[in-house]
């Protein structure tokens, strides 16, 4: 490894989801392995647990089960993040769990992602999960999808039986907005096509798992066209050496920002040019998505927390009633009557649903138009009303202004996220 | 994330250990307000086991910034009875570190506390938040935590209750090395390879020091050691090295086959050991 690129290197960043017992942890324990990611007394902890567990193969999912609870019920209840890298790319694995009730731990998964591993258990085909988990990467709009068809060696390494669960798979896709789904017969326990190629299915042709998680094309997540600065805080030193310094300090979320630019501010309207730019004590000429900068204007004017600095020429939409998809997280039903926290950027606002236009059975991919009630894992989609105007572009444009997610006001959790259409 | 914080809440504070990965954190936060100050202080629980080295980067760091410094002392805690002492020849304060540091946030106030902790390093912390809720008994629940989208982070809480943040959560040793590397930081003097007086116990070389007792069977030796983290004198295990610049540890890390925690006596306890403590509002 080339160690002055390592700091430049490429991150991918992918979900893992499955049934229970697909094999997703064994998945990546064996990526990990296989990889040599794993260190030497992780290892030995693991075959220690192993054998304590009368097994007479070393147990990779134990690699990744991380906590107390879920090593006794042998399945995983929330999102672990895994890093490895290999001497192409660095990775951050966001290792999601696959029964029903944890829908919320996908959709936080996805939602940083830049591609989804899809296991499918080659005895089973295509189950409702698959349905579930290929819609909220779709949803999401995690730009690849790869489709693992494992444990091939329990079919025999059968290419029909692969063939068969690729063509049901690909039927229903098509309903979906993916625009990149690959398949891979592997098999995790035994390793074939993992990161080696498998002696044992000739009849595949394309690469291993690894290969393709080394090579996707990460079509940048980062929108460069709209330039969009919500600040974050006013930096007012008040020292001699900097007496009359306001800065403002924020994560550039979309576009293009250079030293003179013309700027407008959101919500006052009022404009300005960039004068400086700073990355701590380093001035630079340009900045762009996703840096965190402070920026300083040539003409006093007021900016604050929850403002957004744009672009005369390309501005968001200034909205006070938002059409969302949601996907609800709590335990505690959406209340129709209830007002909520609404967090989007760096603003925070109270809310009222005005409406449920529809529920989406996400395994049919049926719009359910009757059913009005709203509980955990339901996805819907919604007409929300806020307090004060928010600045947001479409979620398929940005990722980031495009995107919300709802508090209750009493118990303080976020229970929900919310996706602007 | 470090600005989020002092955005979202009233009183936040950096926890700083004295470890490569607090100092990283406190480079960020510097970063973060240029020009200004960083606006919230330092705070150091101090075991009093702590190696001297560690004490003096510290206050000179602290000078440097111009910031204040808090320091919780553990000595304290055991003076008061809030904590008793380990006994034997494995006894180690890291543990009652948790009674101060809760105290401590108690007593400031503090409603955020930033640490440097990172996922990659133990399993407990692979499924840590960014803004990890905490009750008013400091205490972590694993499964009732908040889901974290994009990077909307949800700081909203009842009166009492706190924050722990980990801005540098999905950075890897390597990554830290490599930015420690790359932006000149300066690091206590334990991390580079030098001569000292150690043992080898619980399969790890231990220096020798006021702190910790010796069995008739301990050999001391002097070796050539560095150390990968920075905990207490009796509990934070060294390797044997020859990196003596930042470049050396970086190649160091790249071909070692442990993970820096592996060396750490309280990690090794059980299985579980970490997110045992943590449950109790370890970091």
């Amino acid at each position: 490894m080339e160690n002055n690129n390592y700091l430049d290197m490429e991150l991918l960043r992918f979900t893992t989801a499955g049934s229970v017992d697909d094999g997703k942890s064994t998945l990546i324990g064996r990526l990990l392995y296989d990889s040599k990611a794993i260190f030497e007394d992780q290892l030995e902890q693991v075959k220690g647990s192993s054998e304590k567990k009368g097994l007479d193969h070393i147990d990779l999912s134990l690699l990744t089960d991380g906590l107390k609870d879920e090593r006794e019920q042998g399945i995983t209840i929330d999102v672990a993040y895994r890093y490895f890298a290999t001497p192409k790319r660095k990775f951050i694995i966001a290792d999601t769990p696959g029964h029903i009730q944890y829908t919320r731990n996908m959709v936080t998964g996805a939602s940083t992602a830049n591609a989804a591993l899809i296991l499918i258990d080659a005895r089973k085909g295509v189950v409702e999960q698959t349905y579930r988990h290929s819609y909220i990467a779709s949803l999401l709009q995690i730009p690849h999808i790869i489709v693992c068809i494992n444990k091939m060696d329990l079919v025999d390494f059968d290419e029909e039986t692969y063939n068969n669960i690729m063509k049901q798979y690909k039927e229903f896709a098509s309903k979906l907005e993916v625009k990149d789904v690959r398949f891979i017969p592997i098999s995790a326990l035994k390793g074939d096509n993992v990161v080696n190629r498998s002696p044992n299915m000739d009849w595949y042709n394309g690469s291993t798992l690894m290969h393709n998680l080394e090579t996707i094309h990460i079509g940048s997540d980062e929108n460069h066209t709209d330039a969009r600065f919500p600040v974050q805080t006013v930096i007012r030193p008040h020292s001699d050496a900097f007496h009359d310094f306001r800065g403002y300090a924020g994560r550039i979320d979309g576009g293009i920002f250079r030293v003179g630019d013309e700027v407008l501010v959101k919500p006052s309207g009022l404009t300005s040019k960039v004068k400086e730019i700073f990355l701590g004590d380093d001035s630079l000429e340009q900045a762009y998505a996703p840096m965190s900068v402070t920026i300083t204007l040539q003409d006093d004017i007021d900016v604050s927390r929850g403002n957004t600095i744009t672009k005369q020429n390309n501005q968001p939409e200034e909205k006070r009633e938002l059409d969302l998809m949601v996907c609800w997280f709590n335990e505690k039903p959406m209340n129709p009557m209830g007002k909520y926290v609404i967090r989007h950027g760096t603003s925070e606002v109270l809310g009222k649903f005005q409406e449920v236009v529809y529920k989406m059975d996400i395994s049919t991919l049926q719009r359910d138009l009757e059913n009005k009630h709203i509980g955990l894992n339901d996805i819907f989609k919604t007409k929300l009303k806020v307090s004060q105007p928010l600045f947001v572009d479409p979620y398929h444009r940005n990722r980031k202004t495009g995107s919300l997610i709802i508090i209750d006001e009493a118990s303080n959790e976020t229970v929900a996220a919310g996706m602007i259409v | 994330m470090i600005r989020e914080v002092f955005a979202q809440f009233q009183n936040p504070a950096i926890l700083f250990s004295g470890g490569k990965d607090s100092i990283v954190l406190t480079h960020l936060a510097k970063k973060a307000f240029w020009p200004a100050k960083i606006p919230f202080p330092l705070v150091h629980i101090d075991t009093g086991h702590n190696f001297p080295e560690t004490i003096e980067f510290r206050d000179q760091l602290v000078e440097k910034l111009g910031v204040k410094l808090v320091v919780g002392s553990v000595q304290e805690s055991i003076d008061k009875r809030r904590v008793q002492e380990e006994t034997g020849i494995n006894a180690s304060r890291n543990a009652l570190q948790t009674t101060t540091l809760l105290d401590t946030i108690e007593n400031y106030q503090f409603d955020a506390a930033m640490g440097g902790a990172r996922r990659d390093e133990e399993k407990a912390r692979a499924k840590e938040r960014f803004f990890s809720h905490r009750d008013d008994f400091g205490e972590w629940n694993p499964k009732n935590q908040r889901p974290e989208l994009w990077s909307l982070f949800n700081g909203r809480k009842n009166m009492g209750e706190h924050f722990r943040v980990f801005p540098i959560s999905n950075w890897t040793e390597m990554d830290v090395w490599q930015y420690i590397l790359s932006e000149n930081i300066e690091l206590p003097s334990l991390y580079f390879a030098h001569e000292r007086e150690v043992f080898w116990r619980n399969g790890t070389w231990i220096s020798t020091g006021p702190y910790i007792q010796l069995k008739p069977s301990d050999q001391p030796v002097v070796k050539q050691i560095r150390y990968r983290t920075c905990g207490d004198m009796p509990i934070t295990g060294a390797v044997e090295s020859e990196a003596d610049t930042l470049e050396k540890i970086i190649q160091e890390v790249a071909s070692t086959r442990t993970t820096e925690r592996g060396s750490r006596a309280d990690d090794k306890r059980s299985e579980t050991a970490m997110e045992d403590r943590k449950k109790q509002g370890y970091f």
